[in-house]
């Protein structure tokens, strides 16, 4: 898996951002345990005291918890799993509103796309 | 006690001031970026810092001592020209390095030196000048010290090779030391830095973390560095 860092943004919120991803994704299943903080800080090319701050946010956030003696492992609790859809999708949907309105569409109008589109991929 | 700590630091050769009233704590557990122009002093600190230069004024204190036999022993430095003997192979400044410190980790070397692909019979005076500086490199990141100066470690090979360098760098970050990288290709390291310290003219005129500096302006480290050194 491929990390890219923007310049300008703190690593610590584009790891979590990642991460956040791998594990709504899937690509880091649920119950999964993770690499050490020092492989995840060498596979992206970052600070391990940076990528241990990223770790120990997604754990506060309960995305992951970690057993003292055998590393961290990702939640197994679907009502996280389920929240953290939710939440995506709601930040996903936030951001193509905003563009769309931005052009000057109005939210019926933005519904009624969304709609042609759904029917569209599903002919 | 900081792990590093350099007070009112001045180096003066003749008329010039290379170094001016620097002040720094390092703490143990960092990776630390020496940035700044040509002719900042980086070097110049770097090898107050190993004892090579004396102050003119101020002090170093590493592990609360002056540089000296007994810090020369937990620190690895990695100057910024060749100092090995160039007639010797490979192998034959591993057997060196082993005799003179008592904390290099000989199948750490042996690993590095496989991955970077260099020829262990080669005699150092053969090789490239980027071949020189792995090897080098190898040497001294190989040492399981306590405090790391690395000259411009990446100034002179490949982007490859400097993934390499910067993985070796974070894999082998230990808790209890304490990492100086200096250089000016910044983009290329800046993900790597805890602290950054920012040196002009001999004066340090920002020291802050790294992420903080991207939280509180926006921009990247290398995008700050171009303002404030912008010629």
């Amino acid at each position: 898996m491929e990390w890219n860092f923007k310049n300008g943004v703190p690593i610590y919120s584009q790891i979590i951002d990642e991460l956040t991803m791998r594990i709504a994704s899937g690509a880091y299943s649920p119950g999964e345990k993770l690499p050490s903080v020092r492989d995840l800080a060498m596979d992206a090319g970052v600070n391990p005291n940076t990528m241990q701050r990223a770790l120990a946010e997604l754990e506060r956030r309960e995305l992951v918890f970690s057993e003292r003696t055998s590393g961290r492992f990702v939640t197994k609790e679907e009502k996280v799993l389920k929240g953290l859809h939710e939440e995506l999708a709601k930040r996903y949907f936030e951001e193509f509103a905003n563009k769309l309105r931005k052009i000057g569409m109005t939210g019926e109008e933005i519904t009624g796309a969304v709609k042609r589109w759904l029917e569209d991929i599903q002919a | 006690m900081a792990r590093i700590e350099i007070n009112h630091l001045t180096k003066q050769f003749g008329s010039l001031t290379a170094l001016d009233s620097v002040a720094l704590q390092l703490e143990k557990g960092q990776i630390v970026g020496l940035l700044g122009p040509n002719g900042s002093g980086k070097t110049t600190l770097l090898k107050i810092m190993n004892g090579l230069l004396t102050p003119t004024a101020g002090s170093v204190k590493i592990n609360g001592m002056d540089p000296g036999v007994e810090t020369k022993k937990v620190v690895a430095y990695l100057p910024d020209r060749n100092a090995l003997p160039d007639y010797m192979n490979t192998k034959q400044l591993m057997d060196l390095y082993e005799d003179f410190f008592v904390d290099f980790n000989r199948s750490k070397a042996v690993k590095m030196v496989k991955d970077l692909g260099l020829d262990i019979n080669q005699p150092m005076k053969k090789m490239s000048k980027g071949t020189k500086e792995k090897l080098q490199l190898c040497l001294v990141m190989a040492r399981d010290a306590q405090v790391y100066l690395l000259d411009e470690p990446i100034g002179g090979v490949d982007p490859a090779t400097r993934d390499y360098i910067l993985r070796t760098i974070i894999s082998n970050y230990n808790e209890d030391a304490v990492v100086i990288i200096s250089t000016h290709l910044i983009s290329d390291i800046e993900s790597v830095l805890d602290d950054v310290v920012f040196l002009k003219e001999g004066r340090v005129v920002l020291h802050k973390q790294a992420e903080e500096i991207r939280e509180e302006t926006g921009e990247s480290v290398d995008k700050l560095f171009r303002e404030v050194f912008r010629c």
